[in-house]
């Protein structure tokens, strides 16, 4: 059983389970409205989420995200605020410097050798150093017509939602269906094999890295229209950077590369959306909701570790094992 | 006059200021294999990767079908029809064996993968090899690593290529999988592809060579048909020793005693019945084809892969062994088929190589080990100057010789060797069974495990054979490969009398 | 055992010299580049009583960074540490209060929960494989999430002046310096501690751990049991650095956060390779410095106080690329001309990408 139908499962025991506690205090689980605010949790860090998982499919990390994240949300918010035709330009500006920190981030762990832990967490600092200076609080303004992309909602399930998934589906096709895909599953399982395939070793991992600061930038984006205005600290608040790497390991994705599915990712992110939902709905204490995070990660990924892939064939089966 | 299709004119190499490779030429014929043989450092392995593009020649000229050649990069081998099938696998192990194929040249339709061609292909490729029991579809990891040699040839293959050279192809393959092999490669000849078959083993090379080529120290030494040398001849051409020193006889005073080892009904989930003993000053080899449990019974005595049945005795005391940890406390060395993944902390010094085991499992006899680590790496001529130089850059001789050194470090009073002179030249080899030797004389039990029946036949004082997880009948020290292998497959042979044996 | 210490840190000090003309040792040239720096722009800083408070200062960070070595060495990360400080933080804060009393008890309590937190981040990475970057991540939140609930989120307990001068205050009238602050001593005693440590059979088994584990296990080595030990040290480091932090940081439960990025940073800063296998105690120490070297730099040179992470951020970038490169090129310089099919081209990381194949030269 692949490590992504496991995912499904137990999000479905953690729906179930959390279906009745939320029962237990007289609300309902399927309501119209409590859905759409599970969805809506969803889609910050759905999107995250989904960067995230392209990078460590490549054998990297990206710690930068919080950073894009505000940043994307200020240039976003800044230049949208006269209305009209500055809404695209917001939103393009805003994704062209998110694609140039992943270029970044991607020239530096490929080109200078550095550990994706590092090099994210310096490009990152950089960027927050830049926040720090510039802003003092938040900044510029949202129009009405584009807030309301951080709230329609089709019934349910609000539009932002749907806007990650289909996201999340044109990359799960660029990992199947298209060379750079399978190319950037490859250099994460073994950049030396792939190199002497005649891979560039270099293209998927900075691919890789653009791809995830670019989600971060849409992430941002989405934030700024639910906010109405930009924030540099709206990345860093969320602790995005290692609640994405969670969501994608708790999707069975391994951190050592070559492995793994963004579907996976997805069921990640909706386990900690149906988590959050159903403890404030309960009254669990704010605080304590990091604790059940912490054992939730370290459970999931112990029971994927359980599974180990047996390459020996068994001449002598045990009697009763 | 048939033109080579693959040819080196006075190819040189250096690395570093050494010259590795010095005016070398050699000719390989379409429809011909061609055997390449020297000892390790004799310079094979680096003409063979100049050809696959790995790298490039300091001087003289490569032809390949007549067109002059500078490949850059391996792929540029591939593409032009050069095809290489290395000694390390390169393969990815969460993907597919087709993904593996065509990995970096996948075919597409309308710009996307087309993974159903892909998957046609290579079925179609194992189909023309007669290989039907590997499936395109499944994960690398999930295969056995025979199938995944095979994998590695079939990729090589797939290029459509004109020349091929193996590095070692053999190595891992069980007999009837060595079969296939030469079947394939009759019928590549058939086509008029041309074979560059790097081997130590030479056997195989007198069977299915049709020319050699035999280096010395980079230096081209002889060169001609097949039948135009014996063995013999070449061993002395490739060393410089007579073939009779190789394995040198039991020394004077050697004395099998009392049994060090015993097994009674070991098993486990893929061993079975393993009745075993080895005494005080004996070797006993383990013979038997790839894949038959032979490495998982050690693995099992070393506490490795442990035995769920049966009971093990150490110097006549029942003795429990559920993990490496408590057979080195018993006093029992395994040195492994894979010294790199599983024998060496590549990035680690020699010194501290040689310490790993006494540091991780007998911390408190650190500083004496310390004290004798350089004289036991001499005695065994560890060719290296300087004790803290990483080994990853020793050769695979020193490396095995520091394997060695590690385990001798410990006292041990049972020694098991795994394959123990696999990819090492024959100047090591010869250390390793002298060592061998010296270690029965101090009785010490020795048990090996090999797949080179001269080998088995040469050291051993007895001889059992594993085949299907089973041990069958222990042979005497007279027993010929012929007995060996019949036991091995478990084929029905006839004698030269032409009775059933 | 004194002599033993006394030996292996003779070693140590000999083989830092060596080091540092070595190009490879990148983090001691930077780290003698700032401190000439700063001593030019503030000449006061090289005054001993000024110098020995910025030893002070460091001291936690270095003692963190110095823990994380023996996790990052045998190939694993911690990153809870942050998190344990602010639980010690706070536990020092309120159980002991205003009674000084309670100081001897309560440390070893702190020691306790330390050496509990390393265990478990040990076994469960170790026995239940889960890749410890995750353990330690669950640890952090945790952690975090506990001493948050327990606090309300805000500074709480008011721990005794007699406690707090673990941390700020020394021996008085001490030559040269003035004041000998009690940080400072803390930390020399636990660098000669983690130099002995490191050269112990115990240390170099960890370190050939983080090289290849397989290995390890087929010689005999308790590997699970010897990584655990690495978390219980790295978490002891942290609960020490707590305690000096409790001195003039305020019992707040945001202390602390952040610090496994810092020391992780500074460590990779002195050499220590991430995913195992080398470095040493010594090049992490010195990362801790160079790293509080450079703030101090900045400080000095009136840079804004809101650049400081910026330029913090190219400065990492730039010291390990800079090292990442300059052991490449000595990998291929040092290729032993004995063996060249091994050192160059193809394989110049020296291991081939599958454990399964056959041995080859």
């Amino acid at each position: 059983m692949s490590s992504t139908s496991l995912v499904y499962i137990a999000l479905f025991v953690v729906v179930v389970i959390g279906a009745i506690l939320v029962g237990a205090e007289g609300r309902n689980f399927f309501s119209t409205g409590n859905l759409r605010d599970v969805f809506t949790g969803m889609s910050v860090l759905g999107l995250v989420g989904i960067g995230q998982t392209l990078v460590i499919l490549s054998r990297s990390l990206d710690l930068s995200v919080p950073y894009v994240m505000s940043l994307s949300s200020l240039i976003a918010a800044q230049t949208m605020s006269s209305g009209g035709a500055s809404i695209a330009v917001g939103v393009v500006l805003a994704l062209l410097f998110s694609a140039a920190v992943g270029l970044v981030n991607g020239l530096v762990v490929t080109k200078l050798r550095v550990h994706g832990f590092i090099a994210t967490l310096g490009v990152g600092l950089i960027i927050k150093g830049y926040l720090d200076t510039t802003y003092k609080g938040s900044a510029g303004s949202v129009p009405k017509e584009f807030q309301f992309i951080g709230s329609a909602a089709i019934g349910a399930v609000p539009v932002s939602t749907i806007g990650m998934l289909a996201l999340a589906a044109a990359v799960y096709f660029l990992l199947t269906k298209t060379r750079t895909g399978h190319h950037i599953y490859a250099v994460g399982g073994s950049a030396e094999v792939s190199r002497l395939s005649g891979l560039r070793t270099s293209s998927p991992v900075i691919i890789s890295h653009v791809l995830c600061s670019l989600s971060a930038g849409l992430a941002g984006i989405l934030l700024a229209s639910r906010l109405g205005v930009g924030s540099p600290t709206v990345g860093t608040q969320g602790g995005y950077d290692l609640l994405s790497i969670a969501a994608v390991v708790v999707g069975g994705t391994l951190l050592s590369g070559g492995h793994g599915s963004i579907w996976g990712t997805i069921g990640g992110v909706a386990i900690f959306a149906v988590l959050d939902s159903v403890m404030s709905a309960i009254q669990f204490n704010p605080f304590l909701k990091d604790v059940v995070r912490g054992l939730v990660i370290v459970v999931a990924v112990a029971i994927y570790s359980r599974r180990s892939s047996e390459t020996k064939r068994v001449r002598f089966p045990e009697k009763g094992k | 006059m048939v033109d080579a299709i693959l040819r080196a004119d006075a190819v040189s190499k250096s690395f570093s200021g050494v010259e590795v490779l010095s005016e070398v030429s050699i000719a390989l014929m379409p429809g011909s294999v061609h055997g390449l043989v020297g000892e390790n450092g004799a310079g094979k392995s680096t003409l063979m990767k100049i050809f696959a593009g790995v790298y490039r020649a300091d001087r003289g000229s490569v032809w390949l079908d007549g067109k002059h050649i500078d490949f850059g990069h391996p792929l540029e081998a591939m593409k032009a029809g050069l095809a290489t099938v290395f000694q390390e696998f390169n393969l990815l192990p969460d993907r597919t064996v087709a993904e593996n194929i065509y990995l970096g040249r996948e075919p597409q339709k309308f710009g996307f993968v087309n993974s159903k061609k892909m998957v046609a292909d290579t079925g179609a490729v194992m189909a023309e090899l007669g290989i039907d029991f590997i499936s395109p579809s499944s994960r690398v990891s999930s295969l056995s690593v025979a199938e995944q040699q095979i994998v590695e040839i079939i990729k090589a293959l797939s290029f459509d290529a004109r020349v091929i050279s193996m590095d070692e192809p053999t190595a891992a393959l069980a007999d009837h999988e060595v079969q296939l092999l030469q079947s394939v490669i009759a019928r590549l000849k058939s086509r008029g592809v041309g074979i560059l078959y790097v081997s130590h083993r030479l056997n195989e090379v007198f069977d299915i060579c049709d020319a050699v080529s035999v280096l010395k120290d980079g230096k081209l030494v002889w060169d001609g048909l097949i039948e135009e040398i014996t063995q013999p001849e070449m061993v002395r051409l490739m060393v410089g020793r007579p073939i009779d020193a190789f394995f040198p006889p039991v020394l004077e005073g050697t004395t099998i005693g009392q049994t060090r080892l015993e097994i009674f009904e070991g098993g486990n989930e893929f061993v079975d019945s393993i009745n075993l003993s080895v005494k005080s000053g004996e070797i006993v080899g383990i013979a038997g084809l790839q894949g038959a449990g032979r490495t998982e019974v050690v693995e099992a005595i070393f506490g490795a892969v442990p035995f769920s049945r049966g009971l093990i005795h150490i110097d006549g005391v029942e003795t429990s062994i559920r993990n490496p940890r408590q057979a080195v406390k018993a006093g029992i060395a395994l040195v492994t088929e894979d010294r790199k993944a599983q024998g060496l902390a590549l990035e680690q010094s020699i010194l501290d190589n040689a310490l790993l085991t006494v540091r991780g499992a007998h911390p408190s006899r650190t500083r004496g080990a310390r004290r004798d680590a350089p004289g036991v790496l001499s005695s065994l001529e560890v060719n290296s100057t300087n004790l803290g130089q990483e080994i990853q850059f020793l050769s695979g001789g020193n490396q095995q010789k520091v394997v060695l050194s590690k385990w001798l470090l410990t006292n041990p009073r049972i020694v098991i060797l795994d394959e123990p002179t696999r990819g090492i030249d024959v100047g090591a080899k010869v250390a390793v069974y002298t060592l061998m030797r010296e270690l029965a004389l101090k009785g010490v039990a020795i048990l090996m495990v090999s797949s080179e029946l001269p080998e088995v036949i040469g050291m051993s004082d007895r001889i059992v054979v594993m085949r299907e997880g089973r041990l069958q009948q222990g042979l005497g020290p007279q027993a010929d490969e012929a007995q060996i292998l019949t036991l091995a497959t478990g084929t029905i042979a006839l004698t030269a009398e032409g009775e059933k044996s | 055992m004194m002599r033993e210490i006394r030996n292996s840190a003779g070693k140590s000090v000999a083989r830092s010299v060596a080091v540092i003309v070595d190009p490879r040792q990148a983090v001691f040239l930077v780290l003698i580049l700032l401190l000439a720096t700063i001593f030019f722009l503030n000449p006061g800083f090289a005054e001993p009583s000024q110098f020995i408070r910025f030893v002070q200062r460091v001291a936690p960070i270095a003692i963190l960074t110095m823990g994380q070595f023996f996790v990052l060495v045998s190939g694993e990360f911690d990153l809870s540490v942050g998190a344990l400080i602010a639980v010690q933080v706070v536990v020092a804060g309120n159980l002991i209060g205003q009674d000084e009393s309670k100081s001897i008890p309560v440390l070893i309590l702190m020691f306790f929960i330390g050496l509990v937190v390393g265990l478990v981040n040990g076994l469960v990475s170790s026995l239940l494989r889960v890749p410890s970057f995750v353990v330690t991540l669950g640890m952090m939140l945790v952690l975090l999430g506990g001493v948050y609930f327990v606090t309300g989120g805000s500074a709480s307990g008011n721990p005794a002046d007699g406690f707090r001068s673990i941390g700020r205050g020394g021996i008085e009238g001490f030559p040269i310096f003035g004041l000998m602050p009690w940080a400072v001593i803390v930390l020399i005693v636990c660098t000669l501690l983690a130099s002995y440590v490191s050269t112990r059979p115990f240390g170099k088994t960890l370190i050939a751990i983080g090289d290849n584990p397989e290995t390890q296990f087929y010689s005999g080595a308790r590997v699970w049991w010897t990584k655990t030990q690495a978390f219980m040290i790295s978490s002891t480091s942290a609960t020490v650095a707590g305690i000096l932090l409790v001195g003039y940081a305020g019992v707040h439960p945001s202390v602390g956060r952040g610090y496994e990025f810092i020391a992780i940073t500074a460590a990779v800063l002195g050499g220590v390779v991430l995913g195992g296998g080398r470095g040493w105690v010594l090049g992490a120490l010195a990362g801790a410095f160079t790293l509080e070297a450079l703030f101090t730099v900045l400080n000095f040179a009136d840079v804004p106080s809101t650049w400081r992470d910026s330029v913090q951020g190219i400065i990492i970038i730039a010291a390990v690329a800079y090292s990442a490169v300059s052991r490449n090129g000595i990998r291929r310089k040092g290729t032993n001309s004995a063996s060249p099919e091994i050192g160059e081209g193809a394989s110049a990381s020296g291991r081939s990408a599958q454990n399964t194949s056959p041995s080859h030269d």
